[in-house]
């Protein structure tokens, strides 16, 4: 197929999703159901970036969370800043959201920059270090941040287009908006000649070095978008909240978000959306009976990682695949088996 | 095209290239041959800039690149292939194609249109046509056969049209019939891209039958330079290299 038609088809599906969940919004007005979906959003785009990194381009980035609160304080300090609601009127959200995709990117800019230069573990713990770094500013700079006690008192969010966000189904749609188009994005990214590029330095960076590309422009390049998409769902979370809280930076967002992507699936696209879905299922299902929820979660995990030792979207694929070379022949099922098998044991090792 | 100047490479008190004055002449079709340890790889790791000389001049189209990083020598048109096959295992061999296609081209970073892009393909398809791997196009890279991962290693660097290639025990770990194949191929890469290939070989058969001049090292340092019937006639080549096998055994300890 032509490379244009495929970006093309892909934004029409991004446009029919966006309509699906408009329709599932009018159909089922719920608040449960709505404000459910609009926590997923967030954590969707939280984890479906740092999918970017950790599946695509082999980047294992401990404190992606810094970007998601990133994105929900300086979307809330904007619009809580005096005068600027007042200035921008209806132009205030969507300006602000726009600010706050481009001071995260430029936030991920810089710490991409000294990180890219580490490798592996190293690289690891140097955006975990950033992260704390984030979040001893946040409760440092109390005159701006509200300090441990966050952004509180609500975030001002004047009508525009005619959706106003303190209605559960208006901050629905244009939550659902910013989710769609920010998995947009990353969906077209893995797409692109650039999302091949990832998948050749996860593959092998020295390789990919000896073919002439700067693979430490690349590292940062990724770094950079994954962590504006991140920003993007603390937006969504700070306009479902109201409000922006110095946990949103903490090290068990970003652990959480690792969690999810494993959960779900770090072979395919999709994996992770799904691991965010069961997560939170497992989640609000526990609450009705007990309150340990990481109990439940920690048994899912081991679950995910000891018997399917894959994330549950890989292990269908798997099955599946498995399944339909049945009936070719005996020695190539067995065969298949056995390289999944050591594939899933590497991945679960690694 | 690429001519090494009084190169001298140590390590701590090991020289590994000792005074190597080469030339590699436009289009020629030169092999690397010497026992283990004698600086074979050390030589093209200095070439392609993974390693930076200790004193000498590397001069490549009429300039020098020795201290040239990696990458940037890679676009000035010297491309490699590694003794054990360096590819993309989750690819297909046909993505991998691309990808190597895609940087020659410098869409690497291209982010505008779906991967990959129309002149991408053609040229991947006439390089799949090339190395006669079409069967294989649509295999992942990491479960093909050896002697294909060796064949697409020579392929991701043929990829960006190198000027010189430089091919690092292409046969390696291949049964003998392979061997000879895969040397046909390269012969025939050779002879179709009109470059200039230098080839590292530890089988003198294959190397005598392939190359139009043999360099031989030892220790460090040139033996003996020249075509096939006078390195096989040259005594201290004998000596040193071509003697028994169990000569080349002491060589290597």
């Amino acid at each position: 197929m032509n490379s244009t038609r495929i970006f093309a088809r892909t934004s029409l599906m991004a446009v029919i999703g966006l309509a699906v969940l408009i329709l599932i919004g009018v159909i089922y007005p719920g608040t449960w159901l709505l404000d459910t979906m609009t926590g997923l959003f967030a954590s969707g785009l939280l984890v479906m970036s740092l999918h970017l990194l950790v599946g695509y381009t082999g980047l294992v980035s401990f404190g992606h969370a810094a970007y998601f609160a990133s994105g929900g304080y300086i979307f809330g300090m904007l619009l809580q800043a005096d005068g600027v609601v007042a200035a921008l009127g209806g132009w205030a959200v969507p300006i602000a959201t726009l600010v706050a995709l481009l001071g995260t990117g430029g936030f991920a800019l810089f710490v991409g920059l000294i990180c890219a230069r580490l490798s592996e573990i190293y690289f690891a713990f140097l955006t975990l270090a950033f992260q704390m770094l984030l979040v001893s500013a946040i409760q440092g700079l109390v005159q701006y941040t509200g300090g441990d006690q966050g952004l509180t008192g609500g975030i001002p969010r004047p009508e525009f287009l005619g959706l106003n966000l303190v209605e559960v189904k208006d901050r629905y749609v244009f939550s659902a908006f910013l989710f769609m188009a920010g998995l947009l994005v990353i969906r077209l990214v893995t797409l692109s000649s650039f999302g091949a590029t990832l998948r050749m330095v996860r593959d092998n960076e020295t390789r990919t070095a000896f073919l002439g590309i700067n693979t430490y422009r690349v590292k940062v390049a990724a770094f950079t978008i994954a962590g504006m998409i991140a920003g993007l769902g603390g937006v969504i979370l700070a306009i479902f909240t109201s409000a922006a809280y110095p946990e949103w930076a903490g090290w068990a967002v970003s652990g959480e978000a690792i969690f999810m992507i494993m959960l779900g699936g770090l072979h395919s696209f999709y994996g992770p959306l799904l691991g965010v879905v069961v997560m939170r299922a497992i989640n609000d299902i526990t609450l009705i009976y007990t309150t340990h929820t990481d109990l439940a979660k920690g048994i899912a995990i081991l679950f995910v990682v000891l018997v399917l030792r894959r994330g549950i979207l890989d292990w269908i694929l798997d099955v599946r695949a498995t399944r339909r070379k049945r009936g070719t022949s005996g020695d190539q099922i067995t065969s298949q088996a056995l390289t999944k098998t050591a594939k899933g044991t590497k991945d679960a090792a690694s | 095209m690429l001519h090494l100047d009084h190169l001298v490479k140590k390590f701590g008190g090991l020289t590994a290239t000792d005074d190597v004055t080469l030339d590699f002449p436009a289009g020629s079709l030169s092999a690397i041959i010497g026992p283990n340890g004698a600086g074979k790889t050390t030589l093209f790791n200095q070439i392609t800039g993974h390693l930076v000389p200790t004193s000498g001049r590397i001069m490549f189209d009429g300039e020098n690149i020795s201290g040239l990083k990696p990458a940037a020598i890679v676009r000035k048109g010297i491309g490699r292939a590694f003794q054990v096959a360096s590819i993309f295992p989750s690819m297909t061999v046909e993505e991998a194609l691309a990808t190597a296609v895609s940087a020659h081209n410098r869409t690497a970073f291209q982010l505008h249109s779906a991967f990959p892009p129309l002149n991408v393909r053609h040229q991947t398809e006439e390089l799949l046509a090339l190395l006669g791997m079409e069967p294989v196009a649509r295999s992942l890279s990491g479960e093909i056969s050896h002697g294909d991962q060796k064949l697409l290693d020579v392929g991701l660097a043929l990829a960006l049209n190198p000027k010189v290639l430089l091919l690092d025990e292409p046969a390696a770990g291949m049964g003998p019939e392979e061997r000879w194949q895969m040397m046909d191929t390269v012969k025939h890469l050779w002879k179709s891209r009109n470059m200039t290939l230098i080839f590292i070989e530890h089988d003198i058969d294959l190397v005598f039958k392939t190359a139009e001049i043999i360099h031989v090292l030892r220790y460090g340092a040139v033996l003996a330079s020249g075509k096939a019937h006078e390195i096989r006639g040259n005594p201290e080549v004998i000596k040193a290299y071509l003697g028994s096998e169990t000569d080349t055994v002491k060589d290597a300890v």
